[in-house]
């Protein structure tokens, strides 16, 4: 399908912002307790993970994430009109944290806001809908956060990179964008590969289903949509950013689509942080845009089990030079980073459970 | 804290939003009807923000069953834009403590009502990223 003009550059990426909590268990440790050979962990290209404190959920990182993301955009927060939170951890099953963040900054009453679930992809979702909000004129800014406190059952092979962090982003009309929407493409499948049953603390995942049939063939196809459609190659971007479920998928994928080492390891986060699913290819795009220059190009592919991919083409303008320092950077999180033990972690995580008296 | 009381004042709690006195001119928390200065009723809403420090602090080892996660408490008494408040200080250990040093608010949970009830979020206070110590940037 061709569409006469492309909706999406109407609108851009004003504000972005990213959160990461201090405490970080390396992956030896959680080897040692559980019993894994070290050959289960190292293979991932992940140190440690971020892991958030005991009174931080997903609802309070994607608070600061978005507070920095506002604070880029540089404009007041009663003027956005939506405001979109992905998901896979919410503090609630039913109330929404996205009320809870628009009032605590400032954005309420008139706004839309709401919870979305699609696993690693939900914030991805709140993008591409916000494009079409935003670019048809129907509200001026939107507000997208990806924030998990993901959680593993203690001992399976997920933990070794189930973490917590968010990031978000304030989408609006291209005019004073530091980066504009170029095209988008959405790919789509129902794949058994992981799941989380109502009332389960720990998700399940489909052996077998992970890679090839989820990851790899979602995300190849989006890509390769997008780059169809707007009638480009690899070799035009100078980032290229994928979902992040562990170290080594995003290079295989990237590599295998023909993009090189230089485009994909700036927007690599995992290795440092582990896997922040909704917020896992985002944090990588809030990292590149921490340091993009006007006129660059940059593809972000997210993922989410289930199964789906989104590709997002965009364009650095001029406008980002002077929003990079107005906010705490990716970077500036990861070095803020505190060494804990796998007690540390089973008291943080709740995975302690605490007879009532 | 009650559902309603914790609804009421949300603003207050999400946003640090206190009270100035319009006629002696001085700026508390929590809001309140009365300046706690002058008794003066003619006061506004003021949001607290601007450079917070560290004054004070206490260090809570003993604390409820339901706190025992989050052990120990930090209570700290916090200077920000001029006024002083008493609050959680988050995301540090007593080690890393010291008066003085620079603070920056965030929003964190405080409060957990069992198993099923609220979750009550408010604005709580760590060191400041980029330089927790006592001198400048
Ligand atoms: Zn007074």
């Amino acid at each position: 399908m061709t569409l006469q003009a492309r909706p999406e550059k109407g609108s851009g990426i004003h504000g972005w912002g990213a959160y990461i909590p201090r405490y970080r268990l390396p992956l030896k440790l959680i080897a040692s307790t559980w019993g894994w050979h070290e050959d289960q962990y190292k293979g991932l290209n992940v140190r440690e993970k971020a892991i958030a404190g005991p009174d931080e959920d997903s609802t309070t990182m994607g608070y600061e994430a978005a507070l920095n993301a506002l604070k880029r955009a540089k404009i007041d927060p009663s003027e956005v009109g939506a405001v979109f939170f992905g998901t896979e951890s919410k503090p609630y099953a039913v109330k929404p944290s996205a009320t809870i963040i628009a009032e605590a900054l400032g954005i309420t009453p008139i706004t839309m806001a709401s919870d979305l679930e699609f696993a690693c992809r939900a914030a991805s979702e709140a993008m591409r809908s916000s494009i079409g909000l935003v670019s048809s004129g129907m509200l001026k800014y939107s507000l997208v956060i990806g924030s998990d406190t993901a959680q593993a059952q203690p001992g399976d092979v997920l933990e070794f990179t189930a973490a917590s962090g968010a990031a978000a982003f304030i989408l609006g009309p291209s005019s004073g964008a530091s980066a504009v929407f170029e095209g988008s493409y959405t790919y789509v499948t129902d794949t058994p590969d992981f799941w989380r049953r109502s009332l389960q603390p720990y998700p399940r995942h489909g052996e077998g289903f992970t890679g090839e049939p989820a990851y790899f063939h979602h995300i190849i196809n989006s890509v390769k949509g997008l780059l169809e459609e707007l009638g480009l190659k690899p070799g035009d971007f100078d980032y290229a950013i994928f979902h992040q479920p562990n170290g080594k998928f995003p290079v295989r994928v990237g590599l295998r689509l023909g993009f090189t080492m230089e485009q994909i390891e700036p927007g690599l986060v995992t290795p440092m942080i582990g896997n922040t699913y909704n917020a896992s290819a985002l944090m990588g795009l809030a990292r590149v845009l921490d340091r993009a220059r006007p006129g660059e190009r940059i593809l972000v592919a997210p993922f989410g089990s289930g199964a789906g991919s989104d590709a997002y083409s965009l364009i650095v303008t001029d406008e980002i030079v002077e929003r990079h320092d107005l906010a705490p950077k990716v970077d500036d999180y990861i070095a803020r980073r505190v060494e804990v033990d796998y007690g540390f972690y089973t008291r943080y995580r709740g995975k302690i459970r605490l007879m009532p008296r | 804290m009650s559902i309603a009381r914790h609804w009421r004042r949300r603003h207050n709690l999400y946003r640090l939003i206190g009270t100035r006195c319009r006629s002696c001119g001085r700026t508390f928390y929590p809001q309140a009807q009365r300046c706690i200065y002058c008794g003066s009723s003619d006061v506004e809403q003021a949001r607290i923000d601007g450079e917070a420090r560290l004054l004070s602090y206490s260090i809570v080892y003993s604390v409820t069953d339901e706190a025992r996660y989050e052990a120990p408490v930090i209570l700290g008494l916090v200077e920000v834009g001029g006024v002083k408040l008493i609050t959680e200080i988050t995301d540090a250990s007593p080690g890393e403590l010291e008066v003085g040093m620079r603070l920056e608010p965030v929003l964190r949970k405080v409060s957990i009502h069992g198993e099923s009830g609220l979750i009550y979020y408010a604005v709580k206070f760590r060191p400041a990223m980029g330089g927790g110590g006592s001198g400048e940037d």
